[in-house]
């Protein structure tokens, strides 16, 4: 059942998983809170806007297909997933105990996730792969896979972005999380991946480049997709690592950082301050 | 060394043609070796069942993990080689971790490719397999038990690496009457002065020497080993309880094949001395598949002198 909903409401969403996600990582004292702030816009409009997703038949057979191919960003995942009802928050609050089903990785054990994922390049095959099944049985599902920037280093990406030409996978939708920072530098000091959209126009994609961090344009990108036009889709999503937090915010530590009581204290009470005005 | 057969890359890709004509769901997948792996006539039959990913194995494994996650009978096909080193991330995470029944056949394995060397010797591949959970490892010694394996494979619902060489290998099931169950090894031989006991291609070359050895008097017990993972433990104790020695032969390093699970379980159930024979630690020498198999004593005059020194 896909569901949509207007810009504001999908912002408010946006906050209200993002305080669940910082919630999250300062609880287990570990995860890549960085990334997965930047990843937000597009994981709760890919929820809550354009996938045919239904929480109480996460196997429903003909189902939209979503690859978290940047896996570190897991905590985002699994925020989003209990905001649409995957899983619930009593298990989500396991998150870092001894033996709990949620690892720092996605995996199949989890309700909603298709693929066990976290090595980074391996998303984007396998999104091909399920592209191709649809094809094959003339199925209208989609498949979305969400990548990295850093992740775009690994040299198994660019042999799917080929097959995902030759097989004209139009029913296949790439996002690159562009917030620019990998776990080390820059991208652009540690391997420059410039001009995307012109490597990825290159490859024969249907590229958009977008300003990520406005929910808005996230919301057209996914609208103006035109899923019969013979070519598989990528939206360069540019991003802020660490959005939404102001003293995470482009700031290479925050990739894994883990907050302290007081950084923490103060990130909730900006997230909390705009829930506040959006939902006025 | 009668050959009657066809080589198992034919039987495997023969068999898959005939069930992918009565089952659109199966698929073959390959990387530019629908030549090498016999997909040939696979791909002109059943084009739309047939995934072509160039000369790009990460990405076919990762692509033939979403197929069969969206529910197809993926096979996914090439020298074994490249799918046990170049994708075997892949293989690890998107089939073997992720629960993904991919099937792997990996074609010219072992020293297949004789001369060609290292760089095509896939002689790793049982050790490192059998440590990821999910994965089951399966070498067939000929070609009718190659057919009886895709038989099996097809409905699977479990991730499976196959192994098999190049060349036609001469019969050790000469008819179609013969058991067949994945993770039971099968007694060609019957004996209790020792176990030889064989995996793929070297099953046929462990029969030949059984069979010397019987004419000597030397009842020597002889097992067709062809599922690794899970590989038939009961069959190995009961050989170590009832023969008290047992020699392992191999296409394969020394370390961490068969020679390494018989020696893992005799170890933990009923020590006793093994011998293993298979490519020790170095880069195979340069030759003919049979004349690699001569020079590390895998063939049947290597393995009759072994079990011979063994019982002095």
């Amino acid at each position: 059942m896909k569901e949509t909903v207007s810009a504001d409401a999908l912002r408010l969403q946006t906050e209200i998983v993002r305080k669940r996600l910082v919630e999250v990582v300062y609880k287990a004292k570990a995860g890549h809170i960085g990334g997965g702030l930047s990843s937000l816009n597009v994981l709760t409009t890919l929820y809550f806007h354009v996938m045919n997703v239904d929480p109480a038949h996460p196997k429903m057979e003909d189902r939209d297909r979503f690859v978290m191919s940047k896996g570190h960003c897991v905590e985002a995942l699994y925020s989003v997933l209990e905001a649409r009802g995957f899983i619930t928050p009593e298990l989500l609050d396991t998150y870092g105990d001894f033996a709990s089903v949620l690892a720092g990785h996605p995996t199949v054990e989890v309700p909603g996730i298709e693929v066990n994922s976290g090595a980074l390049g391996h998303g984007l095959p396998i999104g091909v792969g399920m592209a191709i099944a649809a094809k094959m049985d003339k199925k209208d599902y989609k498949t979305y896979v969400l990548m990295g920037d850093g992740e775009q280093g690994e040299g198994s990406i660019y042999e799917a972005a080929m097959a995902g030409n030759q097989y004209k996978l139009d029913n296949l939708v790439a996002i690159i999380d562009r917030n620019g920072l990998q776990i080390s530098d820059t991208t652009e000091h540690v391997m420059a991946l410039e001009p995307i959209a012109g490597r990825w126009t290159a490859f024969g994609w249907d590229v958009q480049d977008i300003d990520g961090d406005d929910i808005r344009e996230v919301i057209d990108a996914f609208d103006r997709i035109d899923y019969h036009n013979h070519k598989p889709h990528l939206i360069i999503s540019r991003t802020t690592k660490g959005k939404g937090v102001s003293l995470m915010e482009n700031i290479l530590k925050w990739h894994h950082g883990v907050p302290t009581q007081a950084e923490y204290e103060q990130a909730i009470r900006e997230i909390e301050q705009r829930i506040e005005s959006l939902k006025k | 060394m009668e050959i009657k057969s066809v080589p198992c890359r034919k039987s495997f890709t023969d068999t898959l043609l005939e069930l992918g004509k009565k089952d659109k769901n199966i698929i073959a997948v390959t990387t530019d070796a629908r030549g090498s792996v016999t997909l040939t006539d696979f791909a002109k039959e059943l084009p739309e069942q047939f995934v072509e990913c160039g000369i790009a194995e990460q990405d076919a494994v990762g692509i033939s993990a979403g197929l069969a996650a969206c529910g197809k009978k993926t096979f996914v096909c090439g020298p074994a080689c490249f799918y046990v080193a170049r994708s075997l991330e892949q293989v690890k995470v998107d089939v073997a971790y992720s629960g993904n029944p991919v099937k792997i056949l990996g074609v010219s394995g072992g020293v297949a490719y004789g001369a060609l060397g290292a760089t095509h010797h896939s002689l790793h591949d049982i050790a490192v397999l059998r440590t990821f959970p999910g994965m089951n490892v399966v070498l067939p010694c000929d070609a009718r038990q190659t057919r009886r394996l895709v038989m099996e494979l097809v409905d699977f619902p479990e991730a499976v690496y196959v192994r098999v060489g190049r060349n036609a290998v001469p019969d050790v099931y000469e008819n179609d009457d013969f058991p067949f169950e994945l993770g039971k090894a099968n007694t060609l031989l019957e004996g209790n002065d020792l176990t030889v006991i064989g995996t793929g291609e070297t099953v046929y070359h462990c029969y030949e020497a059984g069979k010397r050895l019987r004419k000597e008097g030397i009842k020597a017990r002889v097992l067709d080993m062809h599922t690794l993972k899970p590989a038939d433990t009961e069959a190995i104790i009961k050989a170590a309880k009832e023969t008290g020695r047992i020699i392992t032969v191999e296409e394969h390093s020394m370390f961490g094949g068969l020679g390494g699970i018989v020696a893992e379980t005799v170890c933990r159930h009923c020590p006793v001395p093994v011998r293993i024979l298979g490519i020790p630690d170095e880069n195979a020498i340069h030759g003919k598949p049979l004349e690699i198999f001569h020079h590390y004593k895998l063939d049947s005059d290597g393995i009759y002198q072994t079990a011979i020194d063994f019982l002095k």
